[in-house]
This record gives C-alpha cells, structure tokens and sequence, in this order.
C-alpha cells in the first residue's frame, strides 16, 4: 500500500464563523464511495491539507452518525490554520484519516459523564456531548464544564445554554475575565468545581485544554475521590504523520497520535506532571 | 552457517557476484576525509590499510601498510540513510483548472543494493528501524521497498574505536543476525557465513576454499580483542525507570550548558528516526510535493504546536533525547534505542558522551 | 493575507538601502522561473532590473540593505508606509550587515582613516537592522538571500500564507546531505552549530567551514562553541572575530563577539 499517507480530495460544503479567529469547516469527500466509507469516533482527528502549504491534525467535531458532512472546527493560529480560514464553500482540500484513539464511550454507559475543557478544548469535547445527548438514556448525569481566559473566547454560547436546559444536565462556565453581558461565573473554572453534581463512584470523566488547567483539574478531582481511572484526557503535540511514525507527538514512550490522542489518567500520570517532555 | 574462506586476491568475486546476481554495490572508501558508504564496482575502491582514531568530538583517518580493507570502526553513517533517506517525496498534489486536485503517490525506489562491510550495531539498528517503519498496520512504503531489496555484507568488528561501546548493550562487536553474508576478515582473506538463503546463494558461487582451524580460532581472538578493547559503557540495558525518575535531575541543566543543540547525535544515530513533512510547491503554484526529511528533537519545531514549544530549551531537548533513546524506547520497541554505536560521541562538535550523561543521571541505577 | 485573486498581478517592489546589491541578485540569477514569476507579480519598482517607481503603493516590498544615512531612516518609513508586507533579504536589511562593525568601534575614525575628505561622508554612525526602525512581517537571512528562499517566499505569500521560517542549524541540512562534518574529521572552526540553515550547506559541501553568513539559527549555544573553537587552538579574539563579521549585528553574535573581545583585551 503506498497510499499509507495519501491525502483524499474533500469539498468544503459549508463553512461557520464562530468567532472572530474560530470558525467551522464542513467537508465531504469528492469521491462518494470514500465518502460513503468513511467512519469515524468522537475524540479522534484527521489531517487537513491545505494545497501547497502543508497538513495539520484538527479533531472531527460532528456527529459519528451523520453521514451526510463531518465538520472541523479550528482555530486559525498557525500558517495552516490561517490558510485553512480562507477557504469558502465550494473550495477543495486533503483529508486523511480518522486517526488516534477517540473518547471511551463505551466505558462511559451506564455512568455519570463530567466533560471539562478549556479554550478551544471544547471543540473535540462537543463532539462527545452532542453523542451524549442524543443517546441520552444510556448515560447518567451530564455535567459540562468549560473555561475560557476571556468571556470573548467562548465559542458556542448558545449550545452551552441550551445543554444547560436539558434534565440531568448541568453547566457550569467560567471565564478568567469577564465582560458586562457574561452570564456565568467569572474567574478560575476550577472555582466551579464544588458545584458540580456528580457521584465520584460512577463518573467518568473527559477532559481537553491547556496542560496546566488539566494538571490542576486532576488534582480537584481526585480529592473529591474520583479514581486516576476514571479520567481521560485528550493530549495535544506537533503530529506531522499522524501514523505515528515521524517522532513528533511523543510523550514519553507515547505516540499520541497513534496510542492516544486519548489517554487514560493513569497511564500518563507521571508525565503529565513535568513540564516540557 | 560457514560456507567457506575467501582468499583475499579473490575478493573482487564477491562484488562481481553480487553484481551479475542484479546489485549496485556499496561499500566503504574514503571521502572528505571519513569513511562513507558509495557505490564501489572494484576491491581498490575499498579503504584499505585505513585506520581511524576517534574520540568525543573527534574523527581522524590514517593510512597504514595494513592490507585489510575492513581494519576501522564505523564512519559517521549507518545504514540509515540507505533505508531511511534523509529526504524523500512521499505524494505530489496537482491544482486542477476548476479548483479540484489531484493526489498521486511516488512510485517507491525499485533500486537492489548491496551494502559490504556491514557492523553488527548497525544491523542491531536496521532491527529497530525496521520495527519502526515495517510496524502493522501499515509499514511504510518507501523503507519496506528499500529493505526489502537491500542484501547486506557483515564484517565481523576487528576494530572498535574508543568510542564504541556495543559490548555494554549486547550489539556485538560480532554479527549475530540481520544479514546475507557476513565475513570476518583475516590477513590472507575472508572468513564466509550465510545468513539467509539469498547469502547462500552467492557464496555458492564465490567458489570458497576450506576453512582452517588456524583461520578459525584467528577470527574468534580477533573478535574477543575487539570486544576487550571497548571500555565505555553504559549504566544498565535498561534505564527506563532510572531516567523516569531523575527528569528534574541538575545534570540535564549542565549538559545543555554545553550542547549546541544542533542535532548532529540524532542525524548520526542510525536508531533515530523522527522526520519531518515539508512542503515543496512549485513557483507556478500548478503542482506541490510533500516530502519528509529528517528532523530532530534538538529542533524547536520539532515539539511546536499552536504558537508554543513544547520543548523550549536545550535542557528539555536533551531529555527528550536521551530519556527516549535509553529509556521510552523499552516501551515502544521492547528494548533500548541505543546500539552503542557510539557516532553520537565523535560526531558530536562539543564531544558529549551519552554513556557518560546517562552515567550521571543514573548513578546507582542497576539493571531493571 | 488572503489568496490572490484571478487574474490580479500582485505589486512588488524591491528597494535597495546600504548593501551590495547581491541579495537583489537572488531574483535575476533564476533563469526561467524569472519569466515565470514576472507573469505571477508586477515588478513595479526594480531598479537593477529595470522598472523605477520607488513610491509605488505595493503589495510585496523586498528590502535589501541596511539603514545608515539619515535619508534611509525617512526612505525607509515610507516604504513600509506604501508596503502590505515587507520582506528583508539579507544580512545586510536583516542584522545592519558587514557595515554594522561601526557601531561597534569609532566610526568617525574608519572615515577619516579611509577618505580623504571625511565631510563629504553623510553617514550615520550606526548601520542598523530595518527592523529596528519599521514593523518587518518577515526577514530572510543570508549573504547573500538564494534564490530557492525569494521563490518559496513569494509562492506562500501568493497563496496567502506566511512562508516558512527556516531556522534550524545547519548542521541539520550539512547531515540531511551527508556531508562529512568539516569540525570533527578535519578541526576547522566550523560556525554551523549556530547559524541558521537555508544555505544548503553550501561552505561544508565544500569541505570548508561555515561562516555564519546566515545569522543566528533558534537557540544558539555561543558558549558552548566558542569553549570548542578554543579547543582547537583558535585564539579568542579569532572566534570574536567570526562572530563579529556579516551578521555581527544580530543579537547573539554581538554579545558572543563582544565577550571575546572585551575578556581578552
């Protein structure tokens, strides 16, 4: 097979703002048998090509069961994602993929499910949410937590309201800096922590952001009795091959692109607490 | 399995061998002052009567009246970069007149070739990279269609340098697998075991004489020299839990007070294996090439993701290094990376010794 | 940056400042590709070239050179003012250049040691970085710039993309060609564990040392190599001096050179 690392042509179908730098891609594959093929879990990612300018791995956002789009949602902050911003509807790109391991859902039936994310951290999280909350008698109680650094940065304030009044749905948002028609909490997420209604015995947990906001996270839970097990955490490093061949993503003996980018808390515990491995 | 002994005037049967049998053959000769690996079509083209001396940071070459062709340690490359090439064109995208583009692989090398004078650390490494590259699911297509066309020669080590130290982690100084032929090298000519059925093959035709007792019990003593000479080592085989421990250990602050962080270790390391992807796109922007090319953890790119580096310093990059050189390594290929080669200690520009950091950081550590 | 729309011919000026004009040679030794690339982008203003039209609003300024008369420092505020993005090339635009030694030393001196009539000379008494004076949205390193660096930069910037920053060592290219490392097997005080890749390796491929003509890479150990140079009994004032040379204006060389300099006076 010499295809191992050939990207597919996909279609930009439809595209979202979210916010000023944050927007949503929805792709399908040209070819629709490829199309038709392609299947994948919440939690994991593909890599995007941007012609003649390079490849980056951005999670699938969307629903693993609508098989019309599957949708990324990114944030233009590097070469690639700045040039992936200006494509429109109509507008061809490569796609390789699904890759990595995604979110334990099938470990998750049956418990309470305690979702925590920082910035765009959300973004391979609603995934699971959305997965959740369409399977909702599978689950127990949902709790979504979610911190940003300026109430700006929140993308998909609507969709946090509206979880918000779903039954056994909690949410609880935070933002380090507030503004005047923020509605929920101001300051450190990990505030929120307390309030959180769930039952350490059966939640599992998912967790996505900033390494330091999950390091503290960590720590809160386990204090409140949640076991190392029952926490995931979706990591994030440079993946160039996505196939975990090129080196790049390795955290400790990890590939997080091919072993992860999930984790379980346990089997990443000592490397999660130094900085810069 | 001993086939037979090749008098060293009818050396140049081996290659002619190996050329009727399909083979470009490459060798080791003198170039730039080192011994490399080119293509070489005569037995004068082999370095012989060449010797090197080697220490960290340090790499000199002398002719002697010697008539062995094989009487030096290794140069700075391995095999590496016959398998694994230092760049490579993986797929090439074209921008189609309505705005679609079309993907097209290039086609993996077809070339068949022959590597004479083969170590045993650095086929103790091809194990590895081929773990690495060949891994199911998919093994990679360009490494896979060079492996599987490359037909190695071994040289028993009669030569180690003070650099070396595969002794310390049971990579030889002799071949113990991994290649077709392997030849220990006597005075008056060659000593030939098989390896595989292909090595068989083209023994069979290099018409050998019988193997004497002498000639024997010679390649045993020059082997267990070889392996007395050696005196570097390295703490343990495993060092996994004793690196794990000490990440926050003030040696790793002292070696970046003196590595340049330039990446010649990882690039002379025939185990090490990160790469990059690089864009290429034509300046009439109608066509584009991906490539990958060796990358190295002593890059700032190489942990770079969304405007942060992972790995900011060179007090993190060498950690990284070193703590998946002798350590991640058991856990994702059941073994060290570390064949004790020992090229990351002369071709290093400041002479840093891995044994020796490793040494440091481990002191009292003692095989897992 | 957004992509280029068909049809339209981006404007590009290149400007000429206190340099020797070989940075602005990189764009008329490429042969073909310079047919190709005029058919990309409007050469608007090129002096060597051709077209003359300083004042131009552009959407791509190339500026080789440094700023080292009083005109510059006016000159140079308004083509960042008629620029969309400004590229530097060279040591010269991109660390003040050779010519940057006078900030280090008594510049009124050199003069009135070199011309006769030293009045006539209306230079400054620093030769300075663009940088250092206007916003630069990307420097390209090198004395000279080659011209595979003002393609790929000009292709990204067509695509509406940053272009790459190459600023790795060049060790990393030296070995990626396999190139017998000119320090180790031959003791040459090689500048390549410090400096910046993009050259191709050019001086080891030759079996000569690298003389920093790219600048500084990411994360340069001075010390460190300056420790090793000393070992290859290589006096410090000699290993100031070649950190003191095209790019002795760029922070890390500076300080590295000085060091020698001023420890051994």
């Amino acid at each position: 097979m010499n295809e191992l690392l050939l990207p597919h042509e996909a279609e930009v179908v439809e595209r979202v703002n979210e916010s000023p730098t944050i927007f949503t891609l929805r792709l399908q594959f040209c070819d629709q048998s490829k199309h038709a093929r392609y299947r994948f879990t919440p939690g994991q990612f593909n890599m995007l090509y941007l012609y003649g300018v390079g490849e980056v791995p951005i999670s699938v956002v969307s629903d693993p069961q609508d098989d019309t789009l599957f949708d990324h949602t990114i944030r233009a902050v590097g070469r690639v994602t700045r040039g992936l911003a200006q494509l429109r509807v109509g507008d061809r790109l490569g796609i390789r993929g699904p890759y990595g391991h995604g979110w334990p859902l099938r470990e998750a039936e049956g418990r309470d499910v305690l979702i925590i994310t920082g910035g765009l951290g959300c973004a391979p999280a609603v995934s699971v949410i959305n997965y959740v909350t369409r399977r909702r008698q599978h689950f127990g109680e949902l709790v979504i937590v979610q911190g940003v650094k300026h109430a700006d940065d929140l993308i998909w304030a609507e969709r946090y309201r509206r979880w918000s009044t779903l039954e056994h749905t909690q949410v609880l948002v935070a933002a380090d800096v507030g503004n005047t028609l923020w509605p929920w909490h101001v300051g450190r997420v990990t505030d929120l922590f307390s309030q959180m209604h769930i039952d350490p015995r059966k939640t599992i947990v998912m967790m996505c952001g900033p390494e330091g906001m999950m390091r503290i996270a960590v720590d809160r839970l386990r204090e409140r009795g949640i076991d190392d097990s029952a926490m995931w955490l979706s990591m994030e490093r440079s993946m160039q091959c996505a196939v975990g061949r090129c080196g790049h993503c390795q955290f400790g003996g990890k590939f997080v692109c091919r072993d992860g980018p999930v984790f379980n808390y346990a089997e990443i515990k000592v490397l999660l607490s130094v900085r810069g491995i | 399995m001993e086939t037979g002994f090749l008098p060293r005037g009818r050396f140049q049967g081996l290659l002619d061998a190996l050329h009727r049998a399909g083979y470009r053959c490459f060798g080791p000769q003198v170039r730039d002052g080192a011994i490399v690996y080119a293509a070489v079509s005569a037995s004068e083209d082999l370095p012989q009567g060449m010797r090197d001396h080697q220490s960290p940071g340090y790499y000199r070459l002398e002719r002697t009246s010697s008539l062995r062709y094989f009487g030096w340690a290794n140069g700075p490359q391995a095999l590496k970069p016959l398998v694994f090439a230092p760049h490579e064109v993986l797929w090439r995208a074209r921008r189609l007149p309505d705005g679609g583009i079309e993907f097209s692989t290039e086609p993996p090398s077809t070339d068949k070739l022959a590597v004479i004078g083969v170590r045993a650390c650095d086929l103790a490494a091809l194990a590895l990279q081929d773990r690495h590259f060949l891994a199911a699911p998919q093994s990679d297509p360009h490494y896979a269609a060079r492996r599987a066309r490359l037909f190695v020669v071994a040289v028993h080590c009669s030569d180690p340098s003070d650099t070396c130290f595969c002794v310390s982690t049971g990579d030889g100084p002799q071949a113990s697998a991994g290649f077709d032929l392997a030849l220990s090298e006597l005075d008056d000519g060659f000593l030939v075991e098989s390896g595989t059925a292909l090595g068989a093959g083209v023994a069979a035709a290099l018409e050998l004489e019988v193997v004497s007792a002498e000639a024997r019990a010679a390649a045993a003593r020059q082997i267990e020299a070889a392996r007395e000479r050696q005196h570097r080592r390295l703490p343990s085989r495993n060092l996994r839990a004793a690196l794990f421990a000490n990440l926050e250990h003030p040696r790793w602050e002292d070696v970046a007070g003196r590595c340049l962080a330039c990446g010649n270790c990882t690039s002379v390391c025939p185990t090490c294996f990160c790469h990059a992807g690089i864009e290429s796109p034509g300046l009439s922007g109608e066509t584009s090439m991906h490539a990958r090319a060796w990358d190295s953890c002593f890059t700032q790119g190489h942990s770079y993701i969304n405007s942060v580096t992972v790995r900011s310093d060179t007090r993190a990059r060498y950690r990284q290094w070193l703590t998946h050189k002798l350590g991640s390594w058991h856990e994702q290929f059941g073994r060290s990376g570390c064949v004790g080669c020992g090229r990351c200690i002369s071709w290093c520009p400041v002479g840093i010794d891995i044994t020796e950091e490793a040494g440091a950081v481990c002191a009292g550590a003692a095989d897992e | 940056m957004t992509p280029v729309a068909a049809g339209y011919k981006p404007q590009v000026a290149v400007h000429k400042f206190a340099s020797c004009d070989g940075c602005q040679l990189a764009f008329l030794n490429l042969g073909e590709d310079l047919l190709l690339l005029s058919s990309l982008v409007e050469f608007v203003h090129f002096a060597e070239a051709g077209p003359v039209n300083p004042e131009a609003p552009v959407d791509i300024a190339f500026v080789e050179g440094s700023i080292s008369t009083a005109k510059d420092v006016e000159r140079i505020q308004l083509v960042r003012a008629r620029s969309r993005f400004l590229v530097t090339i060279g040591a010269c635009a991109t660390a003040g250049g050779l010519q940057a030694l006078r900030n280090l030393a008594d510049g009124q001196a050199w003069i009135a040691d070199i011309y006769a009539i030293p009045a006539y000379v209306e230079s400054l008494m620093s030769s300075t970085a663009v940088a250092q004076h206007v916003k630069v949205d990307l420097e390209l390193w090198g004395c000279p710039v080659s011209s595979r660096q003002l393609v790929a930069a000009v292709r990204a910037l067509l695509f509406g993309v940053a272009p790459v920053e190459e600023r790795d060592k060049v060790c990393m290219e030296c070995k990626r060609s396999q190139i017998v490392c000119v320090m180790v097997a031959h003791g040459l005080p090689c500048m390549g564990p410090v400096t910046r890749t993009g050259c191709g390796a050019l001086c080891p491929s030759f079996g000569r040392d690298c003389y920093a003509c790219y600048g500084p890479a990411e994360n340069p150990n001075t010390q460190a190599l300056t420790r090793r140079l000393e070992g290859l009994g290589i006096a410090p004032a000699a290993i100031g001096r070649r950190f003191l040379s095209i790019n002795n204006g760029a922070a890390p060389f500076t300080e590295a050179g000085l060091r020698l300099m001023h420890d051994h006076d």
